[in-house]
């Protein structure tokens, strides 16, 4: 608990106000011939939610992936906390705070709820694993994210509904220190009532300080929660503002034709202006 | 999700059980290990009885099955013999070495992975052991020869794993191809077809390897024996159980934890007596518990220990269920299949050295058929309760499976089957596997974890 | 609210791919090249020799691996022992090779399913069990061809048992085809009763046609005109296929080629004709081309025309493929496997004919020789350029597998080497190639 409670202060500290938790300057990203990221700035606040926008193959994949470790870009600058980072792994993400819940979950059906949360960075106490200082650890984690529907910690994921073992990932996430949490398309498989925990959570990371990133086909769910919009088009950032500067036949124009009633995307506000 | 069977608790989940872990309903407890709901000895029985029904039984099957195969072996054998003080060790005996087998290949099906030269090895490494203490000859010192075999086994595994992870042949392929590779060295070392190594019991050097299977242990040794095991897993299962439930996590009741003591504690004295009553002639006495009983005993806690308390067990397992998942969670895959196969192999060389040490201590070309010795492991794993899909096992199932599987074995031997005796040497494993396979198979099925075809 | 087309789309996975591949249809450059077959591409000769070379290194090489593996395999072994390429030794290593061939053509329906089948070595044993046990004189005494025929239609049902077992019941192919193989295992030493079963009585004319499938020849102008005929029959039937296609405008590959494929044809038929009609006895006369060599053809060209001209050959490529797309499409995935491994069955079954012609007695011994077959099957399949990931190969590459697989064997018994070491061999030559398919697999331009 302790530790987890440090997260958004560290985080609110840390970053002057007004400067993001991580921004992204001019990433470019290559396979083969192929160009998925051309020149994309993008900031990521902490303490809001920016929904990630686009059609397939518009990059949003990749451009998630380039933050989370597992690709690195050709090209650009990303700053974490106003220092110019290099994140080469996945490791290298984690020890920044940044952690990644994938469309496909990544948790292993035949572990439990614990053994999923601290899969990879398990304790040990002389050796051995410290079962019961993980299984504490992770019990107040899913009560501080108000996690209560599952019956006992100690059961498989198999037996889980989709909603809970979204949240398990979710609590996953957020319960190595983390200031920054990229969710791929978190609801994608879900149904109403469990999207709605889905959502519910992840205005809850926001209130505990904590940037969010949420990569989503589903305008409904990108209105509800988002409090900055960014649209990728065919490998570029078309659009990036506050929510409110967008409506839903905007945004869909973004993603279909990289600009809106003919014009390029002008920032109404003065935030995502180029530092 | 596709899960069919798991909808209905998990649906019930959402809507009506909020912020409980205490509550027990009936339906939804299923799923989840009983101890883990329940605050009485009667609401555990009850939970467990839901999670047998629901196909998630443990080790309640293979313990069902030795103890039918007994009743059924000792109705059917001319003079009920079968559970005779003098059969029943030496169904240990034979069993240790399936037992051994089946927990090395249960590392490798933990992975999703198979191995099937198991049994190649197994005798391989016997054979480099018996080699290196032949008198004149090497004459190692015993424990040297066999940590020497070990390590050469565990080489060879380390060299399969590479290969199946890092190259990403499939392992059954793989394994195949090594089966097919030992078998022949191993004839190489044994020095052709008609080649011998053997352990002499009159050697002093030797004689310990003689005895890890003939050895035995005198009676009142066993007993003492027996009380310090009892004392210390006992004292160890309690306090820990005290120590979950002073830290507020949740425990079995303490009566459970007691009667799993007194369980322990039944089955070491029934051992034990056993094993210490006089199964010799009228002329020399023959009492006292095989070496090879602790000697499992110990693979056995070693192993567990492994699988369920390290960070490699539980990576092992992890990958077993979901590799991606795995990969994301920053586990190498290569290291630990590499390190999975090599333990493995290393486990079978062992396997090796006890089944030389049972057949009186003489290896030969025809001691055993290394393709009969890998499908006996498998089946005895996948009996004892080891998915073949990976993820789901523990080394005590192992155990379990081949004394099953020995006990079948042997049974089948003390009926006089005349000339079906040979055709069912090769039959009954494999029918036994079959067997095995599709109730895993089908068990799956019933659990609803089933996550792709 | 109509005007909003994108809504949530759980079946959109694999979003990074896309990203990575949906320039790609239009930019056909030289690496886009590499999946096509060189015909499809080139208008001449020279064209298709530049296309061909592109795509075999990109990893797809077709048989040019096992071509070459049969060169240096004949290379060293004559260089080892100069009584190799005798044409004495020659038609021995062809006869041999033909039941490594026929059970590699077997394991390849089970391996273009991405399934493998274990148990082809011992329902060859069976079958061959079987039949000599039916035709004995002073047992059934059944006519050969209903001899054969009954031990085709037992090990078709065994085939159709363990498919159904892997495909209703879903279990791992290579747990039950390794169970099946020990029950049968115990069933041919039942058959065989512990005895000794011979059908080399020259008094019956049942076991002499039995005997004569392997040991009997063609008269040496028969073996002409055979191949006269057979050269005469495929060519006019390719060149008139692609006269067809050109006609219709459909793409095929240039005329000279055609021309070149039906002289090669011509060629190495003269070669194995003259080679087979050298007389290769020690005393008298033996010469001619083996009855075998002919059933072999026929074999390879029934299945053949099965897998790449049939409806059912195309779902067992699809299956092997994407078993999940093939049911989409709507084929019926478990009966397709189930038949995929009652053909693996039958064609081990006629392998198991082939096999006691070979042996002529058979005894319990026959177990071992058969699960070593397995091995060997399952290596000439691979060898030959079929992978074990399914939905890669042809019936041509068990062929080919197997004749490498016979060469090995026979160079190595030549050279007096004993058969522990020949397994270590095989086993060898089994690892490198599934190192080699999983390489070529890597190599091949389908991951960018």
């Amino acid at each position: 608990m302790t530790e987890t409670n440090e997260a958004p202060d560290g985080a609110s500290g840390g970053g002057d106000a007004g400067e993001p938790l991580l921004k992204l300057r001019g990433i470019d990203k290559h396979f083969g011939p192929v160009q998925a990221l051309h020149g994309v700035n993008l900031d990521l606040p902490a303490g809001e939610v920016t929904g990630l926008c686009g059609d397939n193959g518009a990059g949003k994949s990749v451009l998630t992936r380039c933050i989370a470790g597992v690709h690195q870009p050709d090209h650009g600058q990303m700053y974490f906390e106003g220092r110019p980072v290099h994140i080469r792994s996945t490791r290298d993400a984690s020890a920044l705070g940044i952690e990644t819940v994938y469309q496909d979950l990544a948790l292993a059906d035949n572990l439990d709820i614990v053994q999923n949360m601290f899969l990879g960075r398990e304790r040990l106490r002389r050796r051995l694993l410290d079962e019961d200082s993980m299984e504490k650890q992770a019990a107040e984690t899913l009560s501080t994210l108000r996690v209560t529907t599952v019956r006992s910690i100690r059961q498989p994921v198999a037996s889980l509904s989709g909603g809970q073992r979204q949240a398990v990932a979710v609590a996953k996430a957020v319960m190595w220190n983390s200031k920054l949490v990229l969710l791929d398309e978190p609801t994608a498989a879900l149904g109403v009532v469990q999207t709605r925990t889905v959502l519910d959570l992840v205005k809850r990371l926001r209130d505990r300080g904590l940037a969010v990133m949420v990569i989503s086909h589903n305008l409904n769910d990108v209105f509800e929660v988002a409090d900055r919009i960014a649209v990728l088009y065919l490998g570029r950032m078309v659009a990036e503002g506050p929510a409110a500067d967008f409506d839903r036949q905007s945004v869909v124009e973004y993603m279909t034709t990289g600009a809106s009633s003919g014009r390029p995307f002008e920032p109404a506000g003065s935030a995502s202006g180029e530092g | 999700m596709t899960a069919e069977a798991s909808e209905t608790p998990t649906g019930s989940a959402d809507g009506s059980t909020v912020a409980n872990l205490t509550a027990t309903s009936t339906a939804g407890s299923a799923d989840v290990p009983p101890e883990l709901l329940a605050h009485s000895l009667d609401q555990y029985v009850r939970a467990w009885w839901l999670r047998v029904r629901s196909g998630n039984s443990g080790v309640l099957p293979v313990v069902f099955a030795i103890v039918l195969v007994a009743v059924v072996f000792e109705i059917i054998t001319p003079e009920h013999a079968f559970l005779r003080p003098s059969n029943l060790v030496y169904i240990f005996g034979l069993s240790t070495v399936y037992m051994v087998l089946a927990m090395a290949e249960t590392v490798v099906l933990l992975l999703g992975e198979i191995d099937l030269s198991v049994g190649a090895v197994a005798l391989f490494g016997g054979v480099i052991a018996f080699k290196l203490v032949q008198q004149p000859g090497p004459d190692w010192p015993w424990w040297a020869a066999m940590l020497a075999a070990l390590a050469c086994c565990g080489l060879i595994g380390a060299l399969q794993g590479t290969l199946t992870a890092r190259l990403k042949i499939p392992s059954f392929i793989v394994t195949l191809g090594g089966f097919l590779l030992f078998s022949g060295i191993l004839v190489v070392i044994l020095g052709g077809a008609n080649g011998t190594a053997g352990v002499n019991s009159s050697v002093p050097n030797q004689r310990v390897i003689y005895n890890l299977v003939q050895g035995l242990i005198v009676p009142v040794v066993g007993w003492v024996a027996l009380a310090v095991v009892v004392g210390a897993a006992g004292a160890a299962l309690w306090l820990r159980a005290a120590a979950r439930r002073r830290q507020g996590l949740v425990a079995p009741p303490a009566s459970v934890t007691a009667i799993r003591i007194a369980l322990v504690a039944l089955v070491g004295v029934a051992v034990v007596v056993v094993c210490n009553g006089n199964r010799g002639t009228s002329l020399v006495t023959v009492q006292g518990v095989p070496w090879v009983i602790p000697i499992v005993l110990v693979v056995l806690g070693i192993w567990t220990l492994l699988l369920q308390r390290t960070r490699f067990g539980r990576y092992v397992h992890a990958i077993g269920g979901s590799p991606e998942a795995a990969r994301r969670a920053g586990i190498s895959l290569a290291a630990i299949r590499t390190w999975a196969f090599a333990l493995c192999s290393a486990t079978a060389g062992l396997g090796g050295i006890l089944l030389g040490s049972f057949f009186f201590g003489q290896y030969s070309t025809n001691t055993a058929d290394p393709g009969q010795l890998v499908l006996y492991s498998v089946a005895a794993s996948v009996i004892g309760g080891v998915s073949l899909f990976g993820g789901r096992g523990k080394a005590i199932h192992g155990v379990l499976g081949g004394l099953l599987i020995g006990a079948i074995a042997y049974g089948v031997s003390l009926l006089n089957l005349g000339t079906l005796a040979t055709p069912l040497e090769y039959i009954l494993p494999g029918g036994v596997l079959l067997g095995a396979v599709l109730i895993d198979v089908l068990s799956r099925r019933g659990t609803g974890s089933v996550t792709g075809a | 609210m109509p005007e909003v087309p994108v809504a949530a789309d759980p079946g959109e996975t694999p979003t990074g791919m896309a990203d990575a591949t949906t320039v790609d249809l239009t930019a056909a450059h030289e690496g886009a090249a590499t999946d096509v077959p060189p015909e499809l591409l080139a208008q001449s000769l020279g064209q298709y020799l530049r296309a061909w070379w592109v795509r075999v290194r990109g990893g797809d090489s077709g048989v040019l691996p096992v071509v070459l593996g049969i060169v240096v395999v004949a290379v060293s072994f004559q260089i080892a022992t100069p009584k190799f390429l005798s044409p004495l030794n020659l038609v021995n290593l062809f006869e041999q090779s033909t039941v490594y061939m026929v059970l590699a053509m077997a394991e390849i329906f089970a391996l273009l399913l991405a399934e493998i089948d274990l148990s082809v070595g011992l329902v060859m044993a069976f079958s061959s069990v079987i039949v000599a046990e039916l035709v004995q004189p002073t047992g059934a005494n059944l006519p050969w061809w209903v001899a054969i025929i009954i031990a085709l239609v037992i090990c078709s049902a065994v085939g159709a048992i363990q498919g159904w077992f892997v495909a209703r019941l879903k279990m791992p192919s290579f747990i039950v085809t390794l169970g099946g193989l020990l029950i049968l295992e115990g069933a041919a030493i039942i058959f065989l009763k512990g005895a000794l079963v011979s059908i080399g009585n020259s008094r019956f004319t049942n076991e002499v046609v039995l005997y004569d499938i392997f040991y009997g020849q063609f008269d040496p102008v028969v073996g002409w005109i055979l191949l006269a005929v057979l050269v005469g029959v495929v060519g006019t039937g390719l060149w008139l296929r692609e006269a067809r296609k050109r006609r219709h405008g459909l793409e095929t590959p240039p005329r000279s080629l055609t021309a070149m494929k039906i002289v090669l044809l011509a060629v190495a038929g003269s070669a194995v004709v003259a080679i087979c009609n050298v007389n290769r006895a020690h005393f008298g006369t033996i010469k001619g081309v083996p009855y075998i060599i002919a059933i072999v053809l026929v074999v390879l060209a029934a299945w053949t025309v099965l897998l790449q001209r049939t409806r059912f050959g195309r779902y067992v490529y699809a299956i092997g493929g994407n078993p999940e797309a093939a049911r989409r499409a709507g084929v019926r995935v478990p009966t397709v496997r189930i038949w995929g491994f009652v053909l693996a069955a039958l064609t081990s079954a006629i392998a198991g004919v082939l096999f006691l012609s070979w042996q002529v007695s058979l005894t319990t011994n026959i177990i071992k020789t058969a699960n070593t077959y397995v091995l060997l099957a399952v290596a000439a399949a691979v060898i030959g350029g079929t992978s074990l990931f399914g939905g890669r190969g042809k019936t041509i590459h068990g062929v080919l597998g197997g004749l490498v697989i016979g060469g090995i064997y026979n160079g190595l018994y030549l050279l007096n080497v004993s058969s522990q070491w020949i397994n270590v061999v095989v086993a060898a030559v089994l690892l490198v190639a599934a190192a080699v398919d999983v390489l070529s697999r890597r190599g091949a331009p389908r991951q960018a």
